[in-house]
């Protein structure tokens, strides 16, 4: 069984601010963090290897600094870590990065045996457009299972996996064949910490570093900002949303309750919650 | 996985921490540093002044690499009066080569302290908390940490968890705090563009001042600062807790006070805090400074209390008393034995350095400190300021009646001529050892 897990370093959107000129992100100075979802992702091929036994392979494609990511996962028990880095891939879009990911997964594949799941987050906090995992299930051929809130068995001998996928009206049990590519949600699982032997093998870890000359047969018209079509043609911040308040400040503490309950009444929220 | 074996624990990536780590991995020890924070200085502050000697005892020239904001060439006190301040200070030329000192910010600089020591060789491991020590018989033998499978053993540990020292606690060395021997710093940064902190603190290039401040501090006995990085400004106060809860004024509520003084007020306008930081500094002085080395550890910085904070002097105590305990350990490496009597060379350099005379000049300061009315702290400095006022101010009055004025007006607010010269007597002699 072999497990490849694609996570991201993003900034960490607990502490994000957007620069008023640019209307971008501003990443200078704003700690990097593993995807929040990926993080999920990582786990449940954990779970497994710890259950089952399995090879867990992490993929991060990024600037040289995303290594810190990696080896947190080394440190939480992936096996090994592969930067894919290279000035070429800046500026990829979800296209152009879905085919420099899935093109990882079959080297991969290659070099270290076939793969047979491969786990994505269902989208990243700094890009949130839930695009590359399915981008490269396409491109890979695999069976794609998105928004999965739990994983219910794995079945190595027979290769299939049944999961829950979270629909907006309900929940989708699905069985299907292996190699499958999934996308991660946050109820799948609670990431571990990592135990102090994780983290100092993961202190001492290498992540292997692959670049564009890495790969035999790279399509170089599909890669950076020459393999991207996505032009943004505007950003704006969206003005904080208009709410009327009125603040009940004076009398005792009775007083307000009343008048605040008498306020509810007023309003169409009764009738709508039905009372 | 098989039990690893350290020569040296550090628990602490502060800068008694990272020179220790340093130094030892630079002799070729394996050692392995472990911090709380997300990343070393993640936790820590200090007001803002870096001095060259000390660091360059660890690391020559380090200027050309570290992170440091300004060069300081100019020292400033003031006592505040309400409206008013009465000015000293002290600018040389002479400060800048070799440079006295930087003002500096912990974030940046113990992150690359700490790369420092991670290149010579340190592991540094991070967001753990070594939770105990791990003994045999009477000896520590290793660290407990919060994280599965933690254990962790080596020769010696090094105790450099700072402040509020929980593993020192353990070893019996540190006690609960009493409020009159802890004090409370608040520290805002506040950023204000270059052009801007040029103009206002008359400055050029890379120069920086510093400002120290005592007055107006609610009543509070305490220490005000205003040191300028590039583009940021540190501004905040250090107040005695006991201080604090007499007043039950809330540390930020008396940052904010501070702030609308017309005096800081004009100097801070405009500007954008962007940091807000709260830290306690040890001012037990030399009598709380415990035995400093036992059966396989030694304890350094905060922890061990070396703080001089007459001249507010922590940062650079603490990575000396690093050095000295990474010497000593790599001597008693060199003989294979880690026992007290190995690891009383730290004790001893500590001893015969300048850590040891300044904190024993200043001694007899913390008892008298213990003494005084913390109110003398904003009247004394009001008194000086209006007999500075009343000296300078043309009114008619003549100057021989304006002296007795300014005389009275001193002589009350210590409570009285008796009170005034016992005050200054034992002031000089605490201050003298």
């Amino acid at each position: 069984m072999h497990i490849v897990v694609c996570v991201k370093q993003v900034p960490d959107s607990r502490e994000i601010r957007i620069d008023p000129n640019t209307n971008t992100l501003v990443r200078q100075g704003v700690p990097a963090i593993v995807n929040y979802y990926d993080l999920h992702g990582l786990e449940e091929a954990l779970r497994f290897k710890d259950e089952q036994g399995a090879e867990v392979t992490v993929i991060s494609m990024g600037p040289p600094s995303a290594d810190k990511a990696l080896k947190q996962c080394v440190s939480m028990g992936a096996d090994r870590a592969i930067l894919i880095s290279d000035r070429a891939f800046a500026g990829a879009d979800t296209l152009a990065t879905s085919y420099v990911v899935s093109k990882t997964v079959e080297k991969v594949a290659q070099e270290f045996g076939p793969v047979d799941v491969v786990f994505c987050g269902k989208q990243t906090l700094d890009g949130d457009t839930g695009q590359v995992g399915p981008g490269v299930a396409c491109r890979l051929d695999y069976e794609q299972l998105t928004y999965v809130e739990k994983v219910v068995e794995i079945n190595d001998q027979a290769k299939t996996i049944t999961v829950h996928r979270h629909l907006e009206d309900g929940v989708e049990v699905v069985k299907t064949k292996m190699p499958v590519l999934i996308t991660a949600l946050s109820e799948l699982n609670k990431p571990r910490r990592a135990s102090l032997p994780g983290v100092i093998n993961a202190s001492r870890y290498k992540p292997i570093v692959w670049t564009t000359n890495d790969f035999a047969d790279l399509d170089r018209a599909k890669i950076g900002l020459k393999g991207s079509p996505t032009i943004v043609s505007k950003t704006w911040v969206p003005e904080p949303r208009k709410i009327d308040t009125k603040m009940i400040a004076s009398g005792e503490a009775a007083a307000i309750a009343s008048e605040l309950v008498a306020a509810l009444w007023s309003t169409e929220l009764p009738t709508r919650l039905g009372w | 996985m098989a039990t690893e074996r350290f020569d040296a624990i550090i628990v602490g990536a502060g800068p008694a921490g990272s020179a220790a780590a340093y130094t030892m991995a630079k002799a070729g020890l394996k050692v392995v540093m472990i911090e709380r924070g997300e990343f070393a200085g993640a936790k820590n502050i200090f007001g803002g002044v870096l001095y060259r000697k000390q660091l360059e005892d660890v690391i020559p020239e380090f200027w050309q690499e570290a992170p440091v904001e300004r060069r300081v060439v100019e020292q400033r006190m003031w006592l505040l009066g309400k409206d008013s301040v009465v000015t000293m200070g002290h600018r040389n030329e002479a400060f800048k080569e070799p440079t006295n000192a930087w003002t500096g910010l912990r974030v940046k600089f113990d992150q690359w302290f700490a790369s420092k020591a991670e290149q010579a060789g340190s592991l540094n491991i991070y967001e753990t908390v070594a939770t105990e020590l791990i003994r045999e018989g009477d000896r520590v033998v290793g660290v407990r940490t919060d994280r599965e499978d933690g254990d962790l053993y080596a020769n010696v540990v090094v105790v450099a968890d700072g402040v509020n020292s929980l593993l020192g606690q353990q070893l019996g060395i540190h006690r609960e705090w009493n409020p009159d021997q802890v004090s409370l710093a608040v520290k805002e940064v506040i950023a204000l563009p270059k052009e801007k902190i040029l103009d206002r603190f008359n400055l050029e290039g890379d120069e920086g001042v510093t400002t120290e401040f005592i007055g107006q501090l609610g009543g509070m006995m305490g220490l005000g600062f205003l040191y300028t990085n590039q583009e940021t400004v540190s501004f905040g106060v250090g107040v005695m807790v006991n201080d604090l809860k007499r007043t039950k004024i809330r540390p930020y509520e008396l940052i904010e006070n501070v702030k609308q003084h017309p005096v800081l007020r004009k100097l801070l306008q405009g500007g954008e805090s962007k940091e807000y930081a709260a830290h306690l500094i040890p001012e037990g002085g030399l009598h709380a400074v415990p035995p400093l080395s036992g059966n396989g550890w030694v304890v350094c910085g905060d922890a061990a209390q070396l703080v001089n904070f007459v001249h507010r002097e922590g940062t650079n105590l603490a990575m000396t008393s690093g050095l000295y305990a990474a010497e000593a350990i790599i001597e008693a490496h060199a003989r294979g034995d880690f026992g007290k009597q190995a690891l009383s060379g730290y004790d001893r350099r500590v001893r015969e350095s300048f850590i040891h005379k300044d904190l024993k000049k200043y001694q007899g300061l913390h008892g008298l400190l213990k003494e005084i009315d913390s109110n003398l702290f904003d009247k004394l400095p009001e008194a000086l300021n209006s007999a500075a006022f009343q000296m300078l101010m043309i009114d008619g009055v003549s100057k021989a009646e304006k002296q007795k004025m300014a005389i009275k007006a001193l002589r009350e607010a210590a409570g009285g001529t008796a009170n005034l010269i016992k005050l200054g007597l034992k002031g000089w002699r605490a201050m003298n050892g």
